[in-house]
């Protein structure tokens, strides 16, 4: 089973991990991105997230139906978080059961990795002196 | 024809609008589309890379596109 949100209030990780239990499950790994103070010795005061909604839920869907024939995982839950972030604040959270740990462990970190390549979704870091798109340029 | 693009992140702001309407030749492929925004919008040439999606799909270069697509450029994404 697979739940994927795109929201613009703040996310709960135990929504995730409540939907990713399962019996048949021997562990839970989860991921929890956060809202870093600085980039490059830059303090930053907030990101903001924009997402070409109707592809990123299509592309985070995609991630998720791959971990589960890969890595045979019970559920998985993916929630990413769109607008103004502040610091420390959550920006995605992702669950995956299997029956063994190493498998969760392995799939949460595809997840993580595969969605920073793919997904439609873009952060702006804004700086005490301007603001810049991530990863957009050299 | 006349097609409407959106875009999104750094690609909005080289527009200076979340979409604009662009004319193209029938047939013209993604790659030719990317090349003719790249001659219109010069912004583009400072990017990273981008995409064009389809019909909220990544597509080949080599895709011809059709007068109802939905064309959305994707610049370099940065989610997480």
């Amino acid at each position: 089973m697979i739940d994927i949100k795109i929201k613009n209030t703040a996310l709960d990780a135990n929504d995730c991990i409540t939907f990713v239990e399962d019996k048949a499950a021997g562990g839970i790994a989860v991921f929890i991105g956060t809202v870093r103070n600085a980039t490059k010795g830059k303090n930053v005061q907030r990101l903001e997230f924009e997402s070409y909604e109707p592809m990123a839920i299509k592309e985070l869907r995609k991630i998720a139906e791959e971990i589960q024939q890969r890595w045979s995982a019970l559920k998985i839950s993916i929630h990413h978080r769109i607008g103004n972030l502040n610091i420390k604040e959550v920006a995605v959270v992702i669950a995956v059961s299997t029956p063994h740990r190493k498998a969760a462990f392995e799939a949460c970190e595809y997840a993580i990795d595969t969605l920073k390549k793919t997904v439609p979704i873009w952060k702006k870091e804004v700086f005490d002196d301007g603001a810049v798109w991530v990863s957009a340029t050299p | 024809m006349n097609i409407k693009i959106v875009a999104f992140g750094i690609a909005r702001d080289i527009f200076g609008d979340s979409e604009i309407n662009f004319n193209i030749e029938k047939g013209t492929t993604i790659a030719e589309l990317k090349e003719q925004i790249t001659m219109s919008y010069p912004g583009f040439k400072k990017l990273v890379s981008f995409s064009i999606a389809v019909n909220q799909s990544y597509v080949p270069e080599e895709y011809a596109i059709e007068s109802n697509d939905e064309i959305v450029i994707i610049p370099p994404v940065s989610g997480g």
